[in-house]
């Protein structure tokens, strides 16, 4: 596998895995602010912080409105992390790597690209919004589903399996950070409290799960330790940092590796959810992200193509 | 659909498959049979089929200069165009006789040049080649094959005969639109490959990579085969990709190899570096190896001629081998066939007149507004000049850059090339065509895809058949009449 491939099928998993999220993130505050009454929600604006494109939209001049926030976050090609250009970025990556990938998922990757394109009023529009995020959500899912039904399940898979679960495991960090600040400063919405992180759980496709586990009362501490420990539903950080370290043990050179993400679990496994309250909670969040952004780095550094490297990878492991 | 045959307009063109009396030619009557009973839906239908599978399967070509939007869907015609197998199989053995004539060509210009010495081939041209590598003589590549693929383009004359028009030696690419075009063409009109009996094209791949290993500087092992591409902005990219995915093999950049104090070639995997014993290369030669050619190159890799040289690596097709890649060198082609072979050319080339040669110059002179100017080493119909289509103003200026480089020009007559019915909107009318076969050379066979890449000018009456600058292709039928 090459290095250029590797990191190339990484991120395109990434891209692929940030176009879903972001469709979920807009689906479901679009349903939560319609069971909030007006002027008790922060409307649109927490979603800008969670992507972590506030001074991109600040230097574009967004004016915090729906359909401005929205069009930014859908198809606007200003922002990086736009559903837009996530998947145009994953069909540039595809495309890169086409060699290597089974037909059927270029053709689910382009395909998607094209819609995104071409539907793009669906995705401003009131009525078309439901509708356009769905068909990103399930052509993701598409996309994921044809990839582990087509392609050998080798080294080069592992890779596009790491890069779809650290971008899962960072959103869902972004996504309590945000929500739970949000939550916090603003008292008003306390008799809303509930509904609210229903629709955390509800962004994370997480609350019919949620009832199975934790119960059908709505606990803050019980979404945060079904959100970050839960070692069975997909999108819990604990769950992604284990599969992540499954899927290390058998690439080659992976002793730095496997530390780094095994330094993160015990972390993880150490922390009291109770004592998880505003502003520690926003503190312990930030080293969480701090943490995936190491396992990253680490990956980067050990499998990576580096500018300007010749002979500097041993030649013994060749 | 009927009715629109008998208006179909073929005066003062060979048409492929309909003859001056309008009538379908032999090996394609069933086809134009199938054809005719399609009602115009229909026929806008495959339309919208074709269109719709080449997006969904983006296959693409990329244009230079476009700023962000860099690929484009291929267009392709939905009429594919028929050669009967039994004339196919004497333009199959006229090519491989041209390359096999190219090859030694190669080879003896790189060694003893005898073929200057004899005064068959005038030295000063081959002093003033921009192709030439001095870097490359005295190199001996397994058994002596330089230009391992070749892809030729054929165009016919109004009489109905086939002429080569150039020879692509360097990094010739299409081949995977030919493939392309007959998987969309099976999902266009399924029904009629049960009619009729079209030979495969699809055995190309595999062709491709028996002869590359067949390159192989170690015996015995299995080979590691790369495909190296400048990168996702070069034009053929598609093709880099698809070849590779076909062979199975890795498809590399300059950057992902490395070359080592050895003089072997590695790439660099996430296990560590790994030996490559064979490239494809599809970048030209001067970018190749900074450190033999063009020191700015930032695609090649440093050291990779280095290793070329030891023989720890074969380069496909072998620097230097664009030499013979040169319209000035294409008018000596039926000479070398003489000279090495001692055989007349089977497929005879276009007249080509050398503008260094001060008759051959007087004439092109005088009748410019009737020749075709091409620059000796341009490709893709750069820097063209259509005589008849041309304003006095565009003459006069060609004249004056030949007057510069007469050594850099050829004049050919303008070649009415023959036609095949194309869908334009509603209508069907004849495109003008050409024809780029592939053919694969290892020294100890030689292999002519069956058929080749039919490309069409897709704008009336225009004679440009070049993706990049509007025209389409065609799937390329040989039809075995026999077996019907």
């Amino acid at each position: 596998m090459l290095s250029r491939v590797a990191e190339t099928l990484y991120w395109l998993a990434r891209y692929v895995e940030r176009a879903e999220n972001v469709a979920r993130l807009i689906n479901v505050n679009n349903l939560l602010l319609m069971d909030l009454p007006k002027g008790a929600s922060a409307g649109w604006e927490p979603l800008i912080d969670i992507i972590g494109v506030r001074e991109v939209y600040l230097q574009v001049g967004g004016d915090f409105s729906e359909k401005s926030i929205l069009k930014f976050l859908t198809v606007d090609e200003r922002n990086p992390s736009s559903i837009l250009n996530s998947m145009r970025n994953a069909r540039e990556n595809t495309r890169t790597v086409r060699e290597v990938m089974p037909r059927q998922v270029f053709e689910a990757v382009n395909s998607l690209n094209y819609y995104i394109k071409e539907n793009a009023a669906d995705a401003l529009s009131k009525r078309g919004r439901f509708g356009f995020l769905e068909k990103v959500i399930e052509s993701v899912h598409e996309i994921f589903g044809t990839l582990d039904a087509t392609i050998s399940h080798d080294l080069g898979y592992d890779f596009i399996r790491f890069g779809s679960l650290l971008e899962r495991a960072d959103m869902t960090s972004r996504i309590l950070d945000v929500r739970s600040a949000n939550l916090l400063d603003m008292p008003s919405t306390k008799p809303f409290e509930n509904i609210q992180w229903m629709s955390v759980l509800r962004s994370l496709s997480a609350y019919q799960m949620y009832r199975r586990e934790m119960g059908v009362r709505i606990r803050p501490e019980d979404v945060l330790q079904f959100l970050l420990k839960s070692r069975t539903f997909p999108r819990s950080v604990t769950f992604c940092l284990s599969k992540l370290k499954y899927l290390m043990q058998d690439a080659p050179n992976n002793a730095l590796m496997l530390d780094r993400i095994d330094h993160s679990i015990n972390e993880l496994q150490k922390q009291d959810v109770d004592s998880l309250k505003g502003k520690v909670l926003h503190d312990y969040i930030d080293e969480l992200q701090i943490d995936l952004a190491d396992i990253h780095s680490q990956l980067a550094e050990q499998y990576f193509l580096h500018e300007g490297d010749s002979q500097s990878q041993s030649q013994s492991s060749a | 659909m009927a009715s629109d045959w008998r208006n179909y307009q073929n005066k003062g063109f060979f048409d492929e498959l309909i003859d001056e009396q309008g009538l379908p030619r032999p090996h394609g009557e069933a086809l134009v049979k199938y054809l005719s009973n399609l009602s115009p839906q229909e026929m806008s239908n495959a339309r919208s089929v074709a269109e719709y599978a080449i997006r969904e399967m983006g296959i693409t070509f990329t244009v230079y200069g476009e700023g962000s939007s860099i690929d484009r869907a291929w267009p392709i015609d939905i009429i594919p165009r028929i050669i009967a197998k039994k004339e196919w199989q004497q333009v199959e053995a006229g090519l491989k006789q041209r390359v096999e004539a190219l090859n030694l060509f190669i080879d003896d210009l790189y060694h003893d040049q005898k073929i200057i010495k004899d005064g068959v081939f005038p030295a000063d041209l081959l002093g003033k080649s921009v192709n030439f590598r001095p870097q490359c003589v005295g190199i001996s590549p397994p058994k002596g094959i330089w230009a391992h693929i070749c892809g030729s383009d054929l165009v016919r004359d109004k009489d109905g005969t086939i002429y080569v028009l150039e020879d692509n030696l360097r990094v010739p690419s299409g081949v995977s639109y030919m493939l392309e075009n007959r998987s969309v063409m099976k999902r266009v009109f399924p029904e009629i490959f049960e009619q009729i009996q079209v030979l495969p094209v699809n055995d190309y791949p595999s062709q491709l990579f028996d002869m590359l290993c067949a390159m192989s500087p170690r015996s015995g092992d299995t080979p590691e085969v790369v495909v190296l591409t400048p990168g996702i902005f070069n034009s053929a990219y598609f093709e880099h990709c698809y070849l590779a995915q076909e062979m199975g093999c890795e498809l590399v950049e300059g950057r992902d190899l490395v070359v080592g104090d050895d003089d072997i070639v590695y790439m660099k995997t996430v296990a560590g570096l790994r030996r490559v014993d064979v490239i494809y290369r599809r970048i030209d030669d001067l970018f190749l190896d900074p450190e033999a050619f063009n020191p700015d190159s930032q695609l090649g890799v440093a050291g990779l001629l280095r290793a070329w040289r030891a023989g720890n690596v074969a380069l496909v097709n072998a620097p230097g081998a664009g030499v013979a890649d040169d319209k000035v060198v294409y008018a000596y082609v039926p000479e070398m066939i003489k000279y090495y072979l001692d055989e007349d050319a089977k497929i005879p080339n276009v007249h080509t007149y050398r503008c260094y040669e001060p008759d051959d110059f007087k004439y092109v002179v005088e009748h410019i507004s009737e020749l075709v100017v091409k620059p000796a080493n341009e490709s893709g119909g750069y820097g063209l000049l259509i005589g008849p289509k041309s304003t006095k103003k565009e003459q006069k200026e060609c004249i004056e850059r030949i007057k510069a480089d007469p050594r850099n020009f050829i004049a050919q007559p303008t070649l009415s090339l023959s036609t095949v019915p194309t869908l334009d909107g509603k209508d069907v009318e004849g495109r003008h065509v050409d024809l780029r076969p592939f053919i694969l050379s290892s020294g100890d066979s030689t292999y002519v895809t069956t058929g080749g890449l039919t490309r069409v000018a897709l704008v009336k009456g225009s004679l440009v058949v070049n993706s990049s600058q509007g025209g389409g292709s065609k799937d390329t039928w040989i039809v075995d009449e026999e077996e019907r």
